[in-house]
């Protein structure tokens, strides 16, 4: 069967228009969310009820924004860390298991303790910021390590330490510090609690209720620093050029090996220290399930951002509202589907970056 | 805990992984990698439970979560092989897009009961002295399925026409191009088996080993294991189908471990404490890392099994392999 028209690729000579990787991410989450809306539709839902429930849901109130903001705050950290690795190349998949490790080191400050509890907050929050860093960077060093020495897979080696990760965790809520048998340990101490802006509700009632810490700072310092590191530091520059083509980065003399591990590490790290203030800002305590898939979606929201440090942030937040949204609508599984499909669409809508695509009408190019 | 207990076990979950393994290797083979074996497993397990459920007919659950996985894996298919994006991501997005649909789709299903498929033993093989009553007998039709589909994959792989063909467009594209054999045509092909295969994987276990619907703890990492398996066993299906059984054993064990007071005349710690059972439950992961490293190592001394063109996407015309 021939149809008279027919889809037309041609490679692109020139340079990408700077709006173009813009405009693929957008229309990617426009049309998610349309191809969603019909699944929804197809399996009996209202896709308009569901979406409007989930624009109020998520962008209701100042209280909401917060809350949107409180989960965007792992993902911008987890975001950079997915960023970084895979502007070199590697998939680190991992950050689910670094960001728990974070979380479990951290939390080993207050639960050991490490200091004494009578230690000014800042001293406490410093060495569980820390610790957290230490946690994820370890954790990243062992697929790193594999990788650069063995070249084992990163991408099933990551995600195979997710699942010990849990298991790791969950040893310890449940077999050492477990409060009254509960599947948490004891809240700390309010001098490991990151500052909140709820806090300042006295002499400001404005922000009663506002559940927003001062975790949202680590992620937008990072962002900062990040953005420095790959566009201004000789070491971004040899990530990258790892990332764009390895040969001439061997020939260039750059230890890949070295970034290799390198690299991992300052991604589990970037992980760690969001599970570090998760566990500090939000849950004041080490339990299960304190992601909820922080480290996937942050896959995503690098992906979706292009890499660009600065692009994570905004959609670190799409992403929080998805998931703030997605615990209030049914069915539960709706916002993890349309992440899948965002990132499906994102990654094919490379096609228009690498090729100018066009319609042509097959008897003028037969004409022709 | 009883050893034949522990190897009757092996067979039977490590069918499941053997099934996943077989399909990834075709697809594989064929220069398609698909990371959404997880995702396409859990569709193929939430499909054939919901219309085995719904029809109350367990063949008619198979066939679904065969088509379900098959179909998932035509998305990954038509944006790998027609638009040439990154494999690895867009296998990615494949077990989260999977995941997710199932876990809609599958909204209730949990707790419910359904028809399954039948447990039964061959006559005849199952009278033979010591091994018929260990391999043959009372087993579900799908461990006697994943007991066939090893030699078949084998031998399709290595001996026939078409198996050679798909090793070609895996190995050397353009050359198989230029024998007129359609690469793409190919590729779609073995990423659409695969995926059934992997939806089969999955119905295997929700209508058939271990019934139910449990969301997305259904299949709980084992479409990863069984990618690792991929990797480790070289492509082969043969070690692929060895390796699922070891895990499935493995599986059986760690359960078996925590059951007596005694162990070899120790105090057995997992009786006493049950808490270290989670470090029980890691172990399948860390010997998955384990069997990497070792398949790696092994892959590189021999510089063999990896399909060259793997992952690679083909591009009519241009340069390339």
């Amino acid at each position: 069967m021939r149809l008279p028209y027919r889809i037309k690729f041609e490679p692109r000579t020139k340079d990408v228009p700077k709006w173009l990787p813009f405009a693929t991410s957008m229309g990617a989450i426009i049309v998610a969310f349309i191809i969603s809306g019909i699944v929804l539709w197809a399996i009996g839902g209202n896709p308009f009820r569901v979406y409007r429930y989930f624009f109020s849901a998520a962008f209701g109130s100042w209280g909401a924004f917060s809350d949107i903001l409180v989960k965007a705050t792992p993902l911008i950290m987890i975001g950079l860390g997915c960023a970084v690795a895979f502007k070199m190349n590697i998939l680190n998949i991992g950050a689910e298991g670094q960001f728990y490790m974070g979380a479990f080191f951290a939390s080993m400050v207050v639960l050991v303790p490490i200091i004494p509890l009578d230690s000014p907050k800042w001293m406490v929050l410093t060495l569980m910021a820390v610790m957290g860093i230490l946690g994820g960077a370890l954790y990243g060093f062992i697929p790193g390590f594999l990788k650069a020495m063995f070249n084992v897979n990163e991408i099933i080696t990551t995600l195979m330490l997710n699942y010990v990760a849990v298991y790791w965790n969950n040893y310890w809520i449940f077999g050492k510090y477990s409060d009254a048998g509960f599947q948490m340990t004891p809240t700390f101490d309010k001098v490991a609690w990151l500052p909140r802006l709820a806090d300042l509700a006295r002499e400001h009632p404005f922000f009663s209720g506002i559940t927003l810490h001062l975790g949202v700072v680590f992620g937008l310092v990072a962002a900062v620093l990040i953005w420095v590191i790959l566009k201004h530091s000789r070491w971004g520059y040899e990530i990258t050029l790892i990332g764009d083509n390895p040969k001439a980065a061997n020939y260039a003399g750059i230890n890949i090996k070295k970034n290799i591990i390198l690299v991992m590490m300052l991604s589990g790290a970037l992980a760690g220290l969001a599970g570090m203030s998760e566990v500090t800002g939000v849950v004041h305590r080490l339990q299960e399930r304190i992601s909820t898939n922080y480290g996937f979606s942050g896959v995503i929201v690098a992906w979706l951002a292009k890499l660009n440090p600065f692009a994570v942030i905004p959609v670190a937040i799409l992403f929080g509202a998805l998931i703030v949204a997605g615990r209030e609508i049914q069915p539960s599984g709706l916002s993890f589907m349309i992440q899948g499909t965002i990132l499906f669409l994102v990654i094919s809508s490379d096609v228009f970056l690498r090729y100018k695509v066009s319609i042509v009408r097959r008897h003028q190019e037969e004409a022709a | 805990m009883n050893l034949l207990v522990i190897f009757r076990a092996g067979l039977s979950t490590g069918t499941i992984l053997l099934i996943a393994a077989i399909g990834e290797i075709l697809a594989e083979r064929s220069g398609v990698m698909n990371l959404g074996v997880e995702g396409m497993m859990l569709i193929g397990a939430m499909a054939a439970f919901k219309v085995a459920h719904v029809t109350q007919n367990a063949w008619l659950g198979l066939m679904a979560g065969i088509l379900a996985g098959g179909i998932l894996s035509l998305m990954h298919g038509l944006v790998v092989i027609s638009l040439q994006a990154d494999q690895t991501v867009s296998g990615l997005s494949l077990t989260f897009l999977g995941t997710g649909l199932a876990l809609v789709l599958g909204e209730g299903l949990t707790g419910l009961n359904t028809p399954t498929i039948p447990s039964f033993s061959i006559p005849l093989l199952s009278k033979i002295p010591y091994i018929g009553p260990i391999i043959f007998t009372d087993f579900n039709l799908l461990v006697y399925v994943g007991y066939l589909l090893i030699p078949i994959a084998w031998y399709f792989i290595y001996k026939t026409r078409p198996g050679m063909h798909m090793r070609a467009v895996g190995e050397k594209p353009s050359a198989a191009d230029s024998l007129g054999i359609s690469v793409y045509g190919t590729r779609y092909l073995y990423t659409f088996v695969g995926g059934c295969l992997a939806g089969l994987a999955g119905a295997t276990i929700s209508i058939a080993i271990s019934p139910g619907w449990y969301s997305s703890l259904t299949t709980s990492g084992q479409g990863w294991i069984a990618i690792a398996l991929v990797i480790f066993a070289r492509w082969n299906p043969i070690t692929a189908a060895l390796g699922g059984y070891f895990f499935g054993m493995l599986r059986r064990f760690t359960l078996d471990l925590q059951g007596p007071a005694m162990l070899l005349g120790f105090r057995n710690p997992f009786f006493y404490n049950h808490n270290l059972v989670f470090f029980l439950q890691m172990v399948p992961f860390l010997l998955t890392i384990v069997a990497l490293v070792w398949g790696s190592g092994a892959a590189r001394r021999k510089r063999k099994g990896t399909p060259a063109a793997l992952g690679i996407p083909y591009i009519r015309g241009e340069r390339g392999l």
